[in-house]
This record gives C-alpha cells, sequence and structure tokens, in this order.
C-alpha cells in the first residue's frame, strides 16, 4: 500500500506549516486518501528553524512521526543542513534553488530546485514562496492531484488572496512537470 | 436528543486534536468553558473564545487553574453544560475540584493534554504521565471516567461522549489526551446535527418542596436541578444525606461514598470500551491507549509480518478500568504487553487484572516523544518467546 | 420572656410568634454550630431583614460560601446555596452567574477564605466587575481550626500560629477592594445592625462587584486568647470606637487592637459588569453574527 513521508522544514514565517496543511488537505479531504500532518512546536516564533511532517497513504496512518522521509522540501540552508542525513535513501530533494545549495547529496537522491522566491516576487508577493513549492511537490511527485490540491489551497488560504496563490501554485506546479518530463 | 445544529460544524475539515475537541464540545452543547492557558492545551480554549459568540454562550479566561476548575462547576448547578481544559501542572491545581465535582456529581468535563512531567517539564512534548492523577489525585475515595482518544476525529467523537457520560453518570469525565493527538492535525469528519446523539441533563420532574437534591433511585444517581427554579437546594462538599445536608457521621460517609464510587465501580463492564483486533487467537496482546495504541500498531503490523500471532486492545475508556475484559482476554493468551508514554501506570492495573494468568510486559518511556516501534516490537518478540 | 406572665398584656388572641428571620433559615439545621457571642449570627440576622426588606424574590437568590465559619452561613439559609471549597466561592459564585444572569449572587464568607487562600479570586472578580455581592465577616481569626493567624489579624494580636503576637502586617479589605474596581464597598461592625441591614438592602439592589466587611467577634478563639473580653464587650468596643465616615478614602481605614474604627460607605461607583461589557464589546465588533448572552 503506497505511503508517502514528507518533511517541509524552512524558517519560521515561511509558512511552512500551511504548505503541510495544504497538502494534507489536499489528500485526506480531495483525494480520498489519509493524512498526518505533526508540525514541530517551540518556543520559538519567527525566524526560526520550522517543519513540518506529513504522511500521506492509501491506508489510515499508524505511527504518525516521519523520521526518514520519502520526499524533503526545504526552503533554507539550514532545514536543508538538518533533514538532508535522514532522507531516505532513494528519497527526493525539493529545494528553494536561490536559497539552498544542495551540498554532500546523499547517494541515489533525486534532486529537484525551483527558484520559488524569484517567481513569488514576479507574482508580486514575496510571501507566496511555500504556495510555489506546494505547487512544486504536486508537480514534480504526483502524491497530491493538482485538483485536491488547489480545492485544498482556495480552503486555506485568506479571502481576497485566492487568484495570487492560485497562480503560485500553478507555476511552482508546472515547473515541476517540465523538470520531470511531463507535459 | 440530537445535537443544538448552532454548535455544530458539520463538514469534512482537517484539523489537529485540539480544535477537534473544541468542535466535540460545541457539537456536544457544551456553552461554558473556564480555562486558563497552558501549553499543549491551550488551542482547545482559543477555538472556544473564538467560536462561542457566534453559538450563543460564553468563555472566560480565569485567574489560574483552581478558579477554572470550580467556575465550570457554579455554571453546571446554574443549568450548563461545562468543560474546563489544562494540561499537568495545571492539573494538579485542579485535583481539589475535582473532588468538589465528585462528592456533589456536579456533571462536568476536563480535557487534560498530557505532556511531560513532573512539575513544568516538557510544556510542547508528549506523555502519558497523568494517567494514575487523574484517577487517585484528590484526596479521599472518589470515581471518574477517563476516555483516551488517538486520532482528531476521536478528539471530536470521544469529547462528545465525555459530556454525555457525565450527564449520565453525574461524575466528573475526563478526556485524556497528549501533547501529539492534540497537535496532530488529520480528517475529521464531523456529522450532520441530527445525527449526534446527545444526553440531556437528568433533570428532576418533582416540584420545589418535594425534591431532594441526593435521592437515588435504583440506578444511584440523582436527579439534578439548578439554580433559580425554587427548589432551595444545598449543595456542600460536605458529607451530605439525601437532602444535601452536612451529615458528618460514619454511617452517611459510608452510604455516600459507597455510592458515589459504587455507581462507576459497579457498571465498570456497561463503561468498557476495548478495541480488539486480532485477539481470538493472539499469543501476545499489546494493551494500549492513547497514541502509544498508533504506535502499537506499527510495531504489531512488523510482528504480524514475521508471522507472530499478536493481537491489540487498545483501551478507549481507561478509567473505570475494565478489569473483566482484560483477564478474559488474558486467559486465552500467552502474554501481555503494555506500551505506554510513562514509566508504569496503567501497567499496574493490567497486572492486577491479569492476576499472574500470564507475564505481563511493560515498554516504559519518560515522554517527550512517542516510542520507537522497534522498542514495542522487541518486547513483542520477547514476549513471544 | 419564657416562663413569666404579665397580667396586663394578654397576647393569648394573637398567632404564636416566630422569630421574624425564621422565614429565611432551614429551621431543622438549628441550633447553628457558632459559639455564644459570636457576630456571624448577628450579621445573617441584618441580612435576612434586607431579603425582607428589599422583597427579594427568594427563588432567584442564591448563596455561595467558601470554607470556616462564616461558611456555614449558606447551609442555615433557605435559599440555593452552595457551600464550596476552602477560598473557592468567588469563583464558584462566578460560574453561577454567568450561566444563570437571572441570579443575584451573594458571596458570604470570611476573612481568611476570601482574602488569604482565595484573595487571588477576589481582586481578579473585583477587577472585571462581576456582579456579585461579597460579603466579609471579619473576625481576624480562622476560627474553624481553632485561632490561627489571619491575613486580618492586628499588629500585636496573639494567635495560636503567632504565639510571640502578629508581627505581619494585616490587609485592610476596602482599600484592596477599592483598588481592585469594586464599585460598592462598605464596613460596619455587628454593633451597627440598622446601618448593616441598610447597607444590605442596598447592595441587594445594585449591579456589580460589590463588597461588605462586617467586623465581628470571636469571643472563643481571638478575644479571649487577647484579654479582650467577650462578645459583648467587643461590641461596645465597636460602639466607642467607630466613627462613621462615608465616602472615605479608603487609604485611611485601616484597622488596630486599638483606635480608630473607621465605617461608612466608602465607594460607589459605576463600571459595566463584566457580562454588561462582553455584551457590548462582542455586539459591536460582531455586529448580527453575535448572539447575545443573558437571562
Amino acid at each position: 500500500m503506497a505511503r508517502t513521508e514528507i518533511r517541509i522544514g524552512g524558517l519560521g514565517g515561511q509558512g511552512v506549516i500551511l504548505s503541510g496543511i495544504i497538502l494534507g488537505k489536499a489528500a485526506s479531504i480531495f483525494d480520498g486518501k489519509h493524512a498526518t500532518l505533526i508540525q514541530a512546536f517551540g518556543p520559538e516564533a519567527r525566524g526560526s528553524a520550522c517543519s513540518a511532517q506529513v504522511t500521506i497513504a492509501d491506508d489510515p496512518v499508524a505511527y504518525p512521526y516521519v523520521r526518514n522521509p520519502d520526499v524533503l522540501v526545504v526552503m533554507s540552508p539550514d532545514a536543508y543542513k538538518q533533514f538532508v542525513p535522514s532522507l531516505k535513501p532513494g528519497g527526493m530533494l525539493l529545494y528553494e534553488e536561490e536559497l539552498v545549495t544542495p551540498t554532500d547529496l546523499p547517494d541515489g537522491v533525486k534532486a529537484y530546485g525551483i527558484p520559488a522566491t524569484r517567481i513569488a516576487e514576479e507574482l508580486g508577493r514575496r510571501l507566496v514562496l511555500n504556495i510555489v513549492m506546494v505547487g512544486f511537490f504536486a508537480g514534480v511527485t504526483g502524491v497530491v492531484s493538482s485538483e485536491a490540491a488547489e480545492k485544498a489551497l482556495l480552503a486555506s488560504v485568506p479571502k481576497g488572496t485566492e487568484s495570487l496563490n492560485l497562480g503560485a501554485f500553478r507555476r511552482g506546479y508546472e515547473h515541476g512537470r517540465r523538470l520531470v518530463g511531463g507535459d | 436528543m440530537t445535537a443544538d445544529p448552532k454548535g455544530v460544524l458539520t463538514g469534512v475539515h482537517f484539523l489537529d486534536g485540539d480544535h477537534a475537541a473544541c468542535e466535540g464540545a460545541l457539537a456536544a452543547g457544551c456553552r461554558f468553558v473556564a480555562g486558563y492557558p497552558i501549553t499543549p492545551s491551550t488551542e482547545v480554549v482559543e477555538r472556544f473564545a473564538q467560536r462561542i459568540p457566534m453559538v450563543g454562550g460564553l468563555f472566560i479566561q480565569m485567574e489560574d487553574e483552581l478558579a477554572a476548575s470550580i467556575a465550570i462547576q457554579g455554571a453546571a448547578w446554574g443549568g450548563r453544560k461545562v468543560m474546563t481544559v489544562t494540561s499537568g501542572p495545571g492539573l494538579s491545581l485542579m485535583m481539589e475540584h475535582l473532588g468538589l465535582a465528585a462528592i456533589t456529581e456536579t456533571p462536568c468535563v476536563f480535557i487534560d493534554v498530557q505532556r511531560g512531567g513532573p512539575s513544568t517539564g516538557l510544556p510542547t512534548l508528549p506523555a502519558q504521565a497523568d494517567m494514575m492523577q487523574v484517577k487517585w489525585g484528590s484526596h479521599g475515595d472518589y470515581e471518574i471516567i477517563a476516555l483516551c482518544p488517538d486520532s482528531p476525529q476521536e478528539c471530536f467523537d470521544l469529547t462528545i461522549r465525555a459530556f454525555n457520560l457525565a450527564e449520565q453518570w453525574r461524575v466528573p469525565v475526563f478526556l485524556m489526551m497528549d501533547e501529539v493527538v492534540g497537535h496532530m492535525t488529520e480528517r475529521v469528519v464531523i456529522p450532520a446535527a441530527e445525527d449526534i446523539e446527545i444526553t440531556d441533563r437528568r433533570w428532576t420532574d418533582k416540584a420545589p418542596g418535594t425534591y431532594r437534591p441526593f435521592d437515588v433511585g435504583p440506578d444511584g444517581i440523582p436527579d439534578m436541578v439548578k439554580a433559580g427554579q425554587g427548589h432551595r437546594i444545598h449543595v456542600t462538599g460536605l458529607t451530605h444525606d439525601e437532602r444535601g445536608w452536612p451529615a458528618m457521621n460514619p454511617r452517611q460517609q459510608d452510604k455516600l461514598v459507597r455510592r458515589l464510587t459504587g455507581k462507576i465501580r459497579d457498571n465498570a463492564d456497561v463503561l468498557t470500551d476495548i478495541r480488539e483486533e486480532n485477539c481470538e487467537d493472539a499469543d501476545v496482546i499489546v494493551v494500549s491507549y492513547g497514541i502509544t495504541s498508533r504506535v502499537a500498531t506499527a510495531a504489531i503490523q512488523q510482528a504480524r509480518d514475521q508471522g507472530l500471532k499478536v493481537g491489540h486492545a487498545r483501551l478507549v475508556v481507561t478509567w473505570p478500568f475494565p478489569a473483566t475484559r482484560i483477564a478474559q482476554l488474558a486467559s486465552r493468551c500467552k502474554a501481555m504487553v503494555v506500551p505506554e508514554l510513562n514509566l508504569g501506570q496503567m501497567v499496574h492495573e493490567v497486572s492486577r487484572a491479569v492476576a499472574g494468568r500470564v507475564p505481563v510486559r511493560l515498554v516504559d518511556h519518560a515522554g517527550g516523544t512517542v516510542h520507537d516501534p522497534q522498542v514495542i516490537l522487541d518486547r513483542i518478540l520477547e514476549a513471544a518467546r | 420572656m419564657s416562663g413569666t406572665t404579665n397580667d396586663d398584656l394578654d397576647l393569648s388572641h394573637l398567632p404564636p410568634m416566630d422569630n421574624p428571620v425564621m422565614p429565611y433559615l432551614r429551621k431543622e439545621r438549628i441550633p447553628h454550630i457558632w459559639c455564644p457571642g459570636c457576630g456571624i449570627g448577628t450579621t445573617v440576622n441584618c441580612f435576612t431583614r434586607a431579603l425582607d426588606e428589599a422583597a427579594q424574590d427568594l427563588d432567584r437568590l442564591a448563596i455561595v460560601s467558601g470554607i470556616g465559619c462564616t461558611g456555614r452561613v449558606a447551609g442555615y439559609l433557605n435559599l440555593d446555596s452552595f457551600h464550596t471549597t476552602h477560598g473557592r466561592a468567588i469563583p464558584f459564585a462566578t460560574g453561577l452567574k454567568l450561566a444563570n444572569p437571572d441570579l443575584n449572587v451573594v458571596v458570604y464568607s470570611g476573612d481568611g477564605d476570601l482574602f488569604a487562600i482565595g484573595g487571588n479570586h477576589f481582586l481578579h472578580a473585583a477587577r472585571r466587575n462581576m456582579d456579585l455581592m461579597v460579603v466579609c465577616v471579619n473576625n481576624f481569626t480562622y476560627g474553624m481550626t481553632g485561632g490561627q493567624v489571619a491575613p486580618t489579624t492586628p499588629l500585636g494580636a496573639s494567635q495560636t500560629t503567632m504565639p510571640y503576637g502578629n508581627f505581619e502586617n494585616p490587609a485592610s479589605l476596602p482599600f484592596l477592594a477599592d483598588a481592585a474596581g469594586a464599585t460598592y464597598v462598605a464596613r460596619w461592625t455587628v454593633f451597627h445592625v440598622r446601618q448593616l441591614t441598610r447597607c444590605f438592602k442596598d447592595a441587594l439592589g445594585r449591579k456589580g462587584f460589590r463588597f461588605i466587611e462586617i467586623l465581628a467577634p470571636c469571643p472563643t478563639l481571638f478575644l479571649r486568647r487577647n484579654r479582650l473580653g467577650d462578645g459583648v464587650d467587643m461590641v461596645r468596643q465597636y460602639k466607642e470606637r467607630s466613627v462613621v465616615r462615608n465616602g472615605a478614602d479608603t487609604k485611611e481605614v485601616g484597622l488596630g487592637l486599638a483606635g480608630e474604627i473607621v465605617v461608612g460607605t466608602f465607594v460607589e461607583r459605576e463600571r459595566p459588569t463584566w457580562l454588561d461589557a462582553m455584551n457590548d464589546h462582542l455586539g459591536k465588533v460582531l455586529g448580527d453574527r453575535y448572539q447575545r448572552y443573558g437571562g
């Protein structure tokens, strides 16, 4: 039975947790799968390390933590350094290519980068970087469908920001599809 | 009766356990919450404070947990369905009013989102180390009911059940969550209001002058009124008679305390809720509760993949302890394994029920995270030998 | 006087006369536990007379006590009554009042209960302007546990846990209540039965956090130990030492073993109650979405 363990890492304030919520919602509400999101809680608020663990599976998720992710999504150099050693052999790395330089990548890891910050800035709001990454995740992995992700996105972002966020998602998604040779 | 639709957020949601428990309380008809902020439970009251103005009811943040845990009891006697929410250090302060609720038979719900202790311990990290405190932490003999959810969906479902049980049995009912369940986000399905069964208060049909607050029928549970209806009730934390008046003598003490404890102890089998999987022909049965059940499930799956006959008995109701059923299960397996996020609490109850029939092995953990499933697996393998 | 006759006064045509406070009491619970000369009973007498004069609907009045000698008041009054835990009468009453705002809720307890163990609750209920009437019978000691030092014990007074005399500064209760924001603050003694009855009646008809301190003798555990005579001697002292000073600055009303006892109505102010403030505020912020809360 398919089970994908995902860790998303970045800085507090980058929208790491929201990315996890959108993926979990997409899978568990709109794709008919099961999803569990665990967020790392600490006394820190902004600017510190922040991560979300999402498990998406066909069956109910028993053990809730992600220890060795199949997919690691990173939006900051610190998150890369912290989490890359735990990446499953043969796993996948998705990274913000202007913020993170993947060095000492474990053997067999497939790495895909995206200039998510630049894309977000082109769209007018640097803040939607996380949504670009969510789109990128959907485009590269196919673990959540783009239809489900878009519905989850619309259900999760503030009113009035829907089209901006949808644009960010689609840019990320298309970039991902291109890298993996999709349409 | 069924739920008041005003409080029911019907639909499919992606919620963490804290938020789901809040929705459960609203669906159950809770219209009064008094609380005091404490990690990792605060989200429950934050959501309640945000939602309740549109539902009709109120939230008040009191000056401490002593105040919160007795304000809800005043509100219960004012006619509301009530709840307070806390975590370890706050729970310690609430012990005084756990006793008051028990002796005055005040229906109320306590949510405890367990974190590592003792004292301030691990504010943001899980444990299951308050299990004995809720059962024994207030002085004197008393009984409670405790429920242990292992998912946000169960935080919703069991919060509703907690309110229903509090009304049915007139005891404080605890929802024993933990930090992982509280902060874990999953799909939560909230049914339509008409599909949610709600237990109303046991309102008396007696007229003022004929009603006595602690008269009981065959089930040993008194009917209730609220202040302001002309019954002129007296409610006291002192040992009291059927009129509610202080009656401090050994005979009345015996009568009252035996009834207060008996209404739960004598009905432990009725209250039992164990989710059993593959226990019929199991050599080893893992007895678990709360978040540890899910970690155990992962370990059990690996054991079964190796060809071992391992069953799982998940305690949804931990208090009263389901001793009869655990004894039955022990009579047909070769060993029991009890993982819990403490250094040994419910394992003592399991051992007591098993009474030496089979070995009972604890998989302890001081808290801060959940078990490594491998550790539980190793203990299952040992037990299976 | 029972057992005597008066040939000039034939009362046989009148119905047998009960004590006028009896309808307010749970007769079957009398005799009460209070010692001869204790002041608590006098305060209850005044309270019931005030209920009578105020024509208070007794089914709409609830009384909440904590623990201690005064804590037993709730049990003797024939009202919806709640005898709670030590120090926690105010938060219980807060829940009761908010759950059922139609009730007039009176907290009736002692100085140790309300100001030592329960001090923080007092402070916050006053700050919030919770709509409660709080009556404190101040006998300067812990009576029920046998005469230990209280937060009100005057400097120099001897108590079992201050056997060489109290060296702790006592709290001035009206000053505390005033500072915390109470809307009504008064002090009387058990000598001032008429004024006290009027004060109760006045306070019963008001809204907000109302505080009444009543000085009362504890002959068994405070007076005897400090060689202050019996209950009657103390009431005589109240008469001699008291000065009525309505509107007095509460900074100036502290008490000692000797010296002036300032009594009167010190504070009368208007502030929205917690519940009114909540309803007004949420109504403004949330508009039609807000489900107004109330009885």
